[in-house]
């Protein structure tokens, strides 16, 4: 592609909003070392988010979108949720089509991008939470794995229903008391990242967003892996402060309460994976 | 003398050699051949210059699935794969024409309701691709046999729906699906239907063009919503504003955009008037006062009643209609203003047909409209039963025994 579309044409630049100026000016466009520690100083692709105050949502995806190797070429899918209410609000193309089939949609999307343009890399990267990743898309998630599909999955997991108001979903830690779960969850947490390794991803990780530094090496990791090898899976604790509640400053230390158990770091590879990954670090990408 | 060619010679990427529409339609030498429904499917794929299909089984539109498989093997389609069901299909479908591929798919009865949540979203982000749907039953107990009550389920999706009564039928209609779905200014789905097994295996005479010409391959940038190839500025998909707000802005801009998809739809209209000559087709006495309104198979065997009756010495005639979405309105009323009585013969027991052509018809026709007769779960409708009915309902001696 050319970067020359996200110039501001000149006839009509008095008339651009500030956020678009900002993008033209401050965006990393077609620099694949831009990373979370540019955040200060560069436009990270958000305009705006519509997410509550405090949300860790909105730090996932501030860290996510500063991580992305090549945003210029990168297409988001998204799913029905609180991430499908921040995706209006992002310079990049992204795709909202149903509750659930995000993984079957990127699928297409990849797959005729590889054919359309053989030459160009093209990342196709699922933003979803767990609801439609765990829950009722979790058949299209886990058929693009074993379908080896080159795309990158990323699952904001806030364990809850968050959106429609706090229902149980399969990723609710059990016993916990929700909307539809009135006695407490019945069934364990679903143990996503394992699902995705014995399902064909190749490379798998899990945390929470208390560090930006460990987001961002995740990220690339995950997409440089599903560049060159197959299906990756990032599992995010990105929790509801509202559902649980906390105050809108809680998020980090409830995120860092959560990186000591059942969001301890967590990462695999397979060899072909770790391959990919080694050689990214002598490039100096990682 | 020498000769002089001003125009250049286009391959698509099969090597075929690319051709116009109307010239692959109307103008191409034809030969007969001898093939089903599900083979004639494959011979339109391989001249329409599919970029690509996901295929998925369900009786009776597998053959026609395993068929385009065949031509992704041979080169004719780029991107082809099973998914994981219909759901799965539809999205995967609507994902690749998002990233701007031609794309087609097939699916029947059940599959039609499971992938159903798709259809109104394909129509909504204003994506072309083409659905052919070997229509089949879907009420308990299960049934593989042909019904089309599932196209009453897809009248309101915002998608073209088309009817083909027989192969050649089916495969002039997909090549002029592609055509018509893909202008700019239409830019939604086709859902082009047959009745399965009565025309998927049932072999019959189709004359093809050669198979070395095809379509002009799909330009995704002529798209009136933006391609997600990251090649154009950001799109912003099913953006602005977002919907989900509740307030009369977004009240408004939700059912405007519903509004939009139904005009493209309408403007349809000449394209496919073109494409397939005309909306409607009749068949027998253009003055008779017994008129068959149907569409698919049922047009079939109105014919044959058609032909009975008038060794009955009755005068009837058949409008069949080739597209239900857009509802050529205008023809059937042209058509039937010498009716007394519109039978509607139906494949389905609920009779969407009917329904469809008494709101058309409302204070338009003075003719009595009656729905019937109607088969279902898999019966045929002899064309001695369409006899009988309308034997009984004009009072005469029904001397045929079923």
């Amino acid at each position: 592609m050319s970067y020359k579309i996200y110039q501001v044409n000149e006839a009509l630049r008095e008339f651009v909003p500030k956020e678009i100026i900002d993008l033209e000016e401050k965006a990393t466009w077609g620099n694949p070392k831009r990373g979370v520690m540019d955040l200060p100083y560069a436009k990270e692709l958000i305009e705006e988010h519509s997410l509550c105050a405090g949300c860790p949502e909105s730090m996932a995806f501030r860290y996510i979108l500063a991580s992305l190797p090549a945003p210029e070429d990168t297409i988001i899918v998204n799913s029905t949720g609180c991430t499908s209410l921040v995706f209006p609000h992002i310079a990049l193309h992204t795709v909202h089509s149903l509750f659930g089939n995000q993984n079957a949609v990127a699928s297409g999307i990849k797959r005729v991008l590889e054919w359309r343009f053989p030459e160009k890399v093209k990342d196709v990267i699922v933003l979803a939470g767990d609801g439609a990743i765990v829950d009722i898309g979790l058949d299209c998630t886990l058929q693009s794995f074993f379908r080896q599909e080159k795309i990158t999955t990323i699952c904001f997991d806030n364990e809850v229903y968050a959106n429609t108001g706090g229902q149980e979903s399969g990723s609710t830690v059990k016993g916990h008391v929700f909307k539809m779960a009135p006695k407490g969850k019945q069934f364990e947490k679903v143990p996503m990242w394992q699902l995705a390794i014995d399902s064909g991803c190749h490379y798998v990780a899990r945390l929470t967003v208390s560090s930006p530094k460990r987001v961002e090496q995740v990220v690339k990791k995950a997409i440089y892996v599903a560049r060159e090898v197959g299906p990756t899976y990032i599992h995010l604790y990105t929790p509801c402060i509202l559902e649980i509640g906390l105050n809108s400053d809680d998020g980090l230390e409830e995120a860092r309460a959560r990186d000591k158990e059942r969001f301890a770091f967590f990462e695999y590879a397979t060899p072909e994976a770790q391959e990919v990954i080694n050689r990214k670090k002598e490039e100096g990408l990682l | 003398m020498a000769q002089v060619s001003t125009e250049k010679v286009i391959y698509n990427r099969a090597g075929q050699r690319v051709v116009s529409p109307d010239y692959l339609l109307f103008e191409a030498p034809r030969t007969k051949h001898f093939m089903t429904g599900s083979e004639a499917v494959k011979e339109a794929v391989k001249r329409s210059s599919v970029d690509a299909s996901v295929s998925y089984p369900i009786t009776p539109q597998s053959e026609a699935a395993h068929l385009i498989g065949e031509l992704w093997v041979e080169g004719y389609v780029g991107v082809y794969f099973r998914g994981e069901s219909e759901f799965g299909v539809m999205s995967e479908i609507a994902g690749c024409a998002m990233a701007g591929a031609r794309c087609i798919t097939t699916t029947s009865g059940p599959g039609t309701l499971r992938a159903m949540e798709n259809f109104p979203m394909w129509a909504g982000t204003r994506i072309p691709v083409q659905l052919v749907l070997m229509a089949r039953g879907i009420n308990s107990p299960l049934s593989i046999q042909p019904d089309n009550l599932e196209v009453s389920f897809l009248l309101d999706t915002g998608c073209m729906i088309w009817y083909a009564e027989n192969a050649q039928d089916l495969f002039d209609m997909i090549i002029a699906g592609f055509v018509v779905a893909e202008k700019p200014e239409v830019h939604v789905p086709v859902i082009t239907v047959v009745d399965g097994f009565f025309v998927s295996h049932t072999r019959e005479a189709v004359m093809l063009p050669p198979d070395d010409i095809a379509l002009p391959p799909y330009d995704p940038y002529k798209a009136p919503m933006p391609v997600i190839d990251a090649e154009v500025p950001p799109g912003r998909f099913l953006r602005d504003p977002f919907v989900m707000k509740s307030n009369y802005i977004s009240y408004a801009t939700h059912a405007s955009w519903q509004f939009e998809v139904r005009a493209a739809i309408e403007r349809s209209r000449p394209y496919a008037k073109h494409y397939l000559r005309g909306l409607i087709e009749e068949f027998g006495d253009p003055e008779a006062e017994i008129v068959f309104v149907a569409c698919g198979t049922a047009a079939a065997q109105s014919k044959e009643a058609v032909r009975l009756l008038e060794d009955e010495g009755i005068k009837a005639k058949v409008v069949k209609l080739k597209t239900i979405r857009p509802f050529p309105v205008e023809e059937l009323i042209n058509a039937t203003k010498n009716a007394k009585t519109i039978f509607v013969p139906e494949f389905n027991v609920v009779g969407w047909l009917e329904r469809e052509v008494r709101r058309y018809l409302y204070k338009r026709s003075d003719a009595d409209i009656i729905g019937t007769p109607r088969v279902a779960g898999g019966m045929t409708m002899p064309p001695e039963v369409i006899v009988k009915e309308v034997l009984k309902i004009l009072g005469k001696e029904v001397k045929h025994v079923i």
